[in-house]
């Protein structure tokens, strides 16, 4: 079984800042991560080649220092690793993300399961694992937290609900996105550590994967971003102080003054 | 932390990160719980079996990364910074296989240290019984081969990894007219028939790894399952802790270096008339001396581990002297961090009573300080003839 999990770099989640001057995320100084869903992604990936044999190769499409993510993803067990990166690539939207990793996915030969992370911590789309099942004309089950059996080109999987889960079959070759119920990662290994030191990760442009150039980057992205913003904080906050009863007493007298009161 | 530079090369650095991310990310958040439940910490140990831990000490021919000492006392270091009872689960496998690794033959050990290397399977070692234990000589559990099989007799004590493991490297008598060159060690799997392990006990520290009986009642096992030849038993058992030591050394200076974290952190932000307590000379020369006590224990566990990984004619001295230093100076450094915590210090929600009950262990297992101390004795009565 070939399995290609597609991971993103983003900004460490405990550490984002927005730039109050363009409204963009602002990436200097902030740690870069591997989208944490993506890391459950991959886990299950190198789950399911220790358990079913096969290879598993990680993806990315990001700006060269994109590979450090890819060679964490060796010391954690993947086998192979490539990046897809062009200046052409840049301002893309989840439709031309889509199109281009379709393309690597491609290129890179026939696979037969790909494991995308539900969503990016950044961009909180959750689009690209659906919108790269289409391309590739895969079926997929977004949300999954459990895959419980593979048997005759036939995956059974369960599919995260609001109010329980579905229990959902697939035919391979598919696409599924997980959530992180899924597994807990492991750690880097300290034989992964020397591969992830000598490995080269490879590099594609847009050409090297025989892209059409109208549908990449802004160009082929009908999404524009107007503004980004941090929420406005609406509300006022207060301490009250004093004894519990004291407390209880005049929250009550709030409660009572306030919209909410009787 | 600006530390002493040992100068690691790239490879021991990476050691040594990887062994300090599990410990932050894992080790540390649990050691309170499995404190308290004294359960033995298998997803942790796991862990480190599946990022190689298990093969740092193995020799690669046999499916392991190497096998020296320098880079198990990395590891040991950072893990028993975390907590050392956690370390001790992860350690006891080392100290099993040692016996393997250094007596056994080609067989036994493409037998057994693979899967002892991937951590498929847990190793202890058996040498304590209740009247044998620092007096090695008092050994009563006996093998006598009977045919193609080896029949073991008798009772090991406060056998670390006891009902954990899935092989035991155990000494028995096998001539007793012959003294010390008597013993040999042999190779039990813990489904073998006759073999079982009492309940676990209760300890003051290290509560979490697992401490048994092991009782063999006309335990049989083929004949192949002696290490080395018959009457060796004794000098596996003293070249086994020869290697061994320096990572019961490391724990001490890890638990020491988590011990002075923790009081210098504490002592910059607790405040008694009006100024933080780092600030009294008292304080501060209390945490002065834990910090040169502290360097000075690693430098010489360091030391010695690359002595031994030189492979030396004699060993025994540099691994005595370390396992000593390192584990008295944690001892200190762990009992000083519960003075300058003070009233805090002796409340189990902080973690330096931990320390200071883990701690005491380290002076006693693996042969006792005194004991390290005749050792070192009897090296320089040796050397000044």
């Amino acid at each position: 079984m070939r399995i290609v999990v597609c991971i993103k770099q983003v900004p460490d989640a405990k550490d984002v800042r927005l730039d109050p001057v363009t409204n963009t995320l602002s990436r200097e100084g902030v740690k870069s991560v591997i989208n944490p869903y993506d890391r459950h992604a991959m886990e299950e990936g190198v789950r399911l080649k220790e358990q079913y044999g096969g290879t598993v190769t990680v993806i990315s499409m990001g700006p060269p220092q994109a590979k450090a993510i890819l060679s964490e993803a060796i010391s954690c067990g993947v086998d192979d690793a490539f990046l897809v990166s062009d200046r052409a690539f840049a301002g893309s939207d989840t439709l031309a993300t889509t199109y281009t990793l379709a393309q690597a996915i491609k290129k890179s030969g026939a696979v037969d399961l790909v494991l995308c992370g539900k969503q990016a911590t950044d961009g909180d789309t959750a689009q690209v694992g659906p919108g790269l099942a289409a391309r590739l004309d895969m079926p997929y089950v977004t949300c999954v937290k459990k895959i419980n059996a593979i048997k005759d080109q036939v995956m059974r999987v369960e599919r995260m609900m609001d109010d329980g889960y579905d229990e959902v079959e697939i035919e391979l070759p598919a696409l599924l996105t997980v959530v992180k119920e899924i597994n807990v990662p492991r750690f880097p290994s300290l034989r992964g550590l020397r591969k992830a030191k000598t490995f080269d990760i490879p590099s594609y442009s847009a050409a090297d994967i025989d892209a059409d150039p109208a549908q990449l980057g802004l160009g082929g992205s009908p999404t524009w971003v107007v503004k980004v913003f941090p929420p406005e904080c609406k509300g006022e906050r207060s301490m009250i102080e004093g004894s519990l009863e004291e407390i209880a007493d005049k929250l009550a007298g709030i409660l009572s003054d306030s919209a909410y009161g009787a | 932390m600006d530390r002493v530079d040992h100068f690691l090369t790239e490879d021991q650095q990476m050691i040594v990160d990887l062994a300090r991310q599990i410990t932050d990310e894992m080790v540390i958040p649990n050691r309170a719980r499995y404190d308290e439940t004294e359960e033995y910490p298998l997803d942790i140990v796991e862990a480190l079996a599946k990022s190689d831990f298990f093969a740092l000490f193995v020799p690669e021919e046999y499916g392991g990364l190497g096998g020296s000492c320098y880079d198990l006392v990395l590891a040991l270091e950072q893990i028993g910074r975390g907590c050392v009872g956690i370390a001790t689960a992860y350690a006891a496998s080392a100290l099993g296989a040692y016996p393997i690794i250094v007596g056994g033959s080609h067989e036994l050990k493409s037998k057994y240290l693979p899967d002892i290397a991937s951590g498929k399977k847990r190793a202890a070692f058996a040498l304590t019984e209740s009247n044998a234990g620092s007096d090695a000589g008092g050994i009563q559990t006996t093998a006598v081969l009977d045919g193609d099989e080896w029949v073991i007799n008798g009772t090991k004590q406060w056998i670390t990894n006891g009902g954990q493991a899935h092989l035991y490297t155990v000494i028995a008598i096998t001539d007793p007219s012959r003294g010390a060159r008597g013993a040999s060690m042999f190779v039990v799997e813990a489904d073998d028939p006759g073999f079982s392990c009492g309940p676990k006990e209760k300890k003051m520290g290290i509560r979490c790894s697992a401490t048994t009986e092991l009782i063999f009642r006309d335990c049989r096992i083929p004949k192949d399952r002696i290490i080395g030849r018959q009457g060796t038993g004794f000098i596996t058992v003293m070249k086994t802790l020869d290697r061994s030591r320096p990572g019961i050394a490391s724990l001490g200076v890890g638990l020491a270096q988590a011990a002075l974290d923790e009081s210098v952190t504490y002592a910059k932000g607790r405040y008694q008339f009006g100024k933080p307590i780092i600030s009294f000379q008292a304080v501060q020369h209390m945490l002065a001396d834990m910090a040169i006590e502290t360097e000075a224990a690693r430098a010489l566990v360091y030391v010695s581990a690359r002595h031994i990984d030189a492979h030396p004619k004699d060993m025994s001295k540099a691994s005595a002297m370390c396992k000593v230093k390192a584990t008295d100076v944690a001892m200190k450094v762990a009992v000083d961090a519960v003075q300058v915590f003070a009233g805090y210090g002796f409340m189990r929600e902080y973690p330096v009573e931990k320390m200071m009950r883990d701690a005491k262990i380290l002076q006693i297992y693996e042969g006792t300080n005194q004991i390290q101390r005749n050792v070192v004795g009897q090296e320089l009565n040796k050397e000044y003839t």
